[in-house]
Parts: structure tokens; sequence; C-alpha cells
């Protein structure tokens, strides 16, 4: 397949078990003049290395709030973050982040737009383009390699954005409803590819999104969370094959059970907002 | 793999293809295709600029009929006539005046820019030093410009110091405000996206910051050019020898109409040459932002 050779580093690595992530007793509060809003309340997750995590929740639960948090971008008000046993206390670099806004430079082509994170961090030039290019292909991109971002679509932004997280290889990828702005065969077959990028590279991965079947069909791991202040209700672990094949796998049973639940949690949940 | 394939082939070579006349004869034009860029684009700027050129002739024609009826007294509006022959007789001293005072402009414009820019980056990055530069740029701006003429004449003399240095005062204040708002609306995820990229300030910068700011900077350049033709013409007032100020104040002293209106059209001029510079300045560092797309010179808003 396309992609795949420069996606092979540490195969198999997520049967792991040490945590790579480490998130105790997170607690946020945003204050303004009039009052005061409990994004987060006393989270707790662990995240181990070569894990796929995703995190359902309905809007303004803190989902965004906590992967910030995670990322070194925003403070916590209480508890702690530590990633690889090294505590949070600013942004990290090792990650790759995907915001739910795809944040591009409007002034930059599809390419340039993927090549900056090369640029900021100095990457080997050849090495980053070449990547960028299998990047481009992979997520089928190509022949827009040089249109400017108000000339795609929600959808193919969203993509670039994707490209633009990947390309430096990183071990922790957070990815903030990175689908939430295409149609739903192309998400199928994002999703599709997101498996397969996980699979083939070991990559941990912490995944936000309002699609139940998205959470899922990605997820080895869903965290459910309540509406505001923001706890994670129920953990749940299907038990799907780390390979999944898009139809048999909304036919498992396993499949149906899980998502099920996550309707009866988030409905539930929005019963006493 | 090529997940979504539907998007994907057909339109790769369209984005350009929309262009910014929206009259349907340059439209079924283009469909022909095959045009070269330089003669789309001259198309294009004949179609928008025909309208500016109509006013123009238009003005032009009222003037000729007031003095031809003879309903002003020649002494206040003389004719074309008149003042194309003060035209014809003065050029070479016209011309002399003239680049005296667009050096003085050009020169205090692109000081103020500078300027201008370097002290919005400063303010941006430095909240201590914004509040202590703060009052002292809104003061130089509140005080009357041509109540400090004098005392820089006084200063720095006849020459063109004085003139420059008002020019760059008054121009200044729009670089200085436009700039600080251009550097404030990045998008604090795009900070955020270049921190986890392990980017230095430097880097977040020049290729995220001061890209984003461009777009109010370019306009507060365009109030700034046409301002600093003001400054220099005032600074001229109060006290020189040469430049378009000084022998406006001449031909005031003599009564000499087709003169004066000679000078005012130079100064228009200078004006209207400068701003259309930074004009095309503008159309070359950002072809990207919104205002620019689908727009040409005079066309758009
Ligand atoms: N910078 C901020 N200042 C004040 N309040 C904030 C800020 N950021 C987030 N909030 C509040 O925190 C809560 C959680 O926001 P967050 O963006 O994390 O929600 P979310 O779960 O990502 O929602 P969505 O699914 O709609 O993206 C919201 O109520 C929001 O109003
Ligand atoms: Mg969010």
């Amino acid at each position: 397949m396309i992609g795949a050779s420069v996606l092979d580093r540490e195969p198999d690595a997520h049967t792991t078990t040490s945590p790579i992530i480490e998130v105790e007793g997170l607690t946020r509060r945003f204050r303004s003049k009039r009052s005061e809003t409990v994004a987060l309340h006393d989270v707790s997750l662990s995240v181990n290395q070569g894990e796929f995590v995703t995190i359902a929740g309905p809007s303004g639960c803190g989902k965004s709030t906590m992967l910030k948090i995670i990322a070194g971008l925003v403070p916590a008000s209480e508890g702690s973050v530590s990633i690889m046993g090294e505590p949070v206390r600013g942004p990290q670099k090792q990650i790759g982040f995907a915001f739910q806004r795809s944040a591009l430079l409007e002034w930059r082509g599809v390419r340039k737009n993927i090549l900056l994170q090369a640029e900021m961090r100095g990457m080997d030039r050849k090495h980053a383009a070449a990547r960028a290019d299998e990047l481009i292909e992979l997520t089928g991109l190509t022949g827009f390699e040089r249109a400017l971002p108000h000339e795609l679509s929600g959808g193919m932004q969203q993509r670039v954005a994707l490209c633009r997280a990947l390309l430096h290889e990183p071990r922790i990828l957070l990815m903030d409803e990175p689908f939430g702005a295409l149609d739903a065969l192309t998400r199928e077959q994002m999703n599709v590819e997101m498996n397969r990028i996980w699979r083939e590279t070991g990559t941990t991965i912490l995944l936000v999104t309002h699609s139940v079947a998205e959470a899922v069909y990605l997820g080895n791991r869903i965290v459910v969370m309540s509406p505001r202040p923001g706890q994670i209700v129920e953990t749940l672990e299907p038990g799907l094959p780390a390979e999944r094949e898009y139809g048999p796998t909304m036919q498992d049973p396993r499949f149906a059970a899980a998502s099920e639940r996550i309707r009866i949690l988030l409905g539930a949940s929005q019963s006493h907002d | 793999m090529a997940a979504p394939q539907q998007t994907a082939p057909g339109r790769a070579g369209s984005p350009q293809a929309q262009d910014g006349a929206s009259t349907t004869a340059i439209e079924a034009l283009e469909r022909r295709g095959n045009q070269s860029k330089a003669r789309k684009s001259a198309l294009a700027l004949l179609s928008a600029s025909w309208r500016p050129a109509l006013v123009l002739a238009g003005l032009f024609g009222v003037w000729w009929l007031v003095t031809a009826l003879g309903l002003v007294p020649a002494y206040l509006i003389p004719s074309p006539a008149a003042v194309w022959d003060v035209f014809v007789a003065e050029w070479p001293q016209l011309l002399q005046h003239t680049m005296v005072t667009l050096q003085e402009t050009v020169v205090g414009f692109v000081l103020a820019a500078i300027l201008g820019v370097v002290t919005a980056v400063i303010m941006v990055y430095s909240p201590t030093a914004e509040k202590s530069i703060y009052p002292l740029i809104l003061f130089a701006q509140v005080i009357p410009k041509i109540a400090i003429a004098p005392i820089l004449v006084v200063w720095f003399g006849f020459g063109m110091a004085p003139k420059i240095i008002l020019a760059v005062l008054i121009a200044f204040f729009p670089v200085v405000v436009s700039a600080v708002a251009g550097l404030r609306s990045v998008d604090p995820e795009l900070l955020e996206l270049s921190s986890t990229m392990g980017a230095s300030r430097w880097k977040t910068f020049r290729k995220i910051r001061f890209p984003t700011s461009l777009p109010h900077l370019m306009s507060g350049l365009k109030v700034a050019v046409t301002l600093a033709v003001t400054g220099a013409v005032v600074g001229e007032f109060v006290g020189a020898d040469q430049g378009l100020g000084f022998v406006l104040l001449l031909a005031s002293g003599n009564l000499n109409a087709p003169l004066l209106f000679a000078v005012l059209i130079l100064m228009s001029i200078i004006g209207i040459v400068l701003f259309l510079l930074v004009e095309l300045l503008e159309r070359i560092v950002i072809p990207w932002h919104a205002s620019r797309r689908n727009n040409l010179v005079l066309a758009g808003g």
C-alpha cells in the first residue's frame, strides 16, 4: 500500500502496557467576570503505549480543554498530567496535534501547510518533502498540492491538518474531532485509514469525536464523558480485534453492544442537563 | 490507497480560474481559455478602470464648461487651457519642485513604515513597553502637526529634514495602529500549534504572526502614504525655498490661479501614484487574502 513504507515504525507496539500518558485528578475552571465554568472535574485517565483511546461526550464537556491540557497548551487548575513519566509543564513537542478547527495558514498551499511542521522543527528537507508527498497521496489530496485553504472544502482542510500532524511521525497523536467536517463516506474511509496508520506505526492516539460509530470503530478503549462539569462516566473496552474491516466490524455484536451502551450513557447524561 | 477519491480529480487546475472582472464578455473570453495571463489581466484592468476614467472626464468637462461659459471669474477658477499653458511654460521648474516634494514624502513614508512596524512589534510582545509607549504615541498623534512645523523649522532649518519629520509624524500613527491590530489578529490556535512544533519565537513571528498581520498593515500603509504627502506639503508651507508647498504659497501670494491649480494637480498625482504603488505592493504580498481575491486595482471597494 502507498505510504506503508513510512508508516511501519515499531510494528505491533500497541500491545505494550506501560502508561505513556497519565492524567490524575484533573480539574479545570474558567473564570469570567460574571461566572465560573467548571470545564473538567477530577478526571483521571491513563493511556498505555500504543493504545488508541477515543473520547466521546456531549458538546461543551471539556474534551478540547482536556486535549490541550495534555499537550501543555492550557494549564490545569488542579491535578497533574505526565507524558512518558515527565510532568507536563509547557507545550509538548513530541506530540502531533490536530485541532478541532483545521488551523491552516491561509497564504500557504496544501503542501507548504503540511511542511510547516518540518520548517518549525528544522527537519531534514528532503526527507520531509518525500514524506509530505506520501501523506498527500495517502489522504487523497493529490492534485491539490498548491491549492490555498480557501480553495479547499472543509473536509479537505481537515485532511491537510491531519497530514501536518503526522508529518514528523510523532509517538503521541492528539486529535480533536479531526473528521467532523467530512461527509459520511469519506469519514469512513478516513477511519479505515486511521486504523491502519495506528496498527502500522504503533502511535499512541487520543481522539475526540461526536460520532458513536467512529468512537467504537477506532478505539481499543472508549472514554465516555458527562456534560459540564466534564467527568468520565464510563470506560469501555469492546475487545474488537486491532485489524478491523469496516463492514464486518459494523455487524459485530461487540460493536453493537458498545455503541448501544454509549448511546444510553450519553442520552442519560443529557437528560439531567 | 486513495481514500476520498470523489474530491480529488477534475478540479485540479480550476482554483485560480475565477478572475475578478464580472463582465460577461470577459468571462466568455476566459472560458475560451488559452489566453495569456498578461492579456487577461490587461483586459481586466481595462474593464476595471473605465469607470474612474469616466468620472475624471466628467469632472474635467464640468470644469471646462464652468470656465467657458464665464460663470466664475478667471482669477478664481482658471480655464483648463490656462492651467495647461502654465504646465507647458513652467514644466522644468514644476518638475523639479515635484521631485523635491516626492522625495520628502517617500522618505518620510518609508521611515514611518519601518518605525511604525518596529514599534508595533515591541508593543505586541512587551506589555510593559506598550504601557509606556502608548501615551507617547497618542500624544504625538493628537498634537496638531501644523503647530509643531514652525518648531521643527527652528530646530532643523529650511532643508528637507523638517518636512521629512513632519511626514513621518503624520504617517506613523496609522502604521502603528494597523500593525498592532494585525499582529494581534493572529488565531491563538495557530500560536498553540506553533508551540507544539517547538518553534522559536522568531520562527513563529516570521512564519505565522507577521504574515497574518499583513492585510491590516497594508490598509494602514495606504492611509499613511496619502497622509505623508500632506505632511511634506505642510512642512513646505512653514519654511521652504523649494517643493510644491513653497510654489503653492508663492502662487497664492501672486493670486496666480492657473499656477495654483497646476500645483494642486501635481500634488494629487503624487498622492494617487504613491497610493497605487502601495496597492500594487499589496497585490504582490497578499494575493491570498480575502480582500484581494477577485479584486483589481480600482475595481473593488
Ligand atoms: N478559554 C476559555 N475561556 C472560558 N471558557 C472556556 C474556555 N475554553 C473553554 N471554555 C469552556 O469550557 C467548557 C468546555 O469547553 P471545550 O471546548 O473543552 O468543550 P468540548 O467538549 O470540546 O466541546 P465541543 O464538543 O463542542 O467541541 C465550555 O463550557 C467552554 O465554554
Ligand atoms: Mg471541542
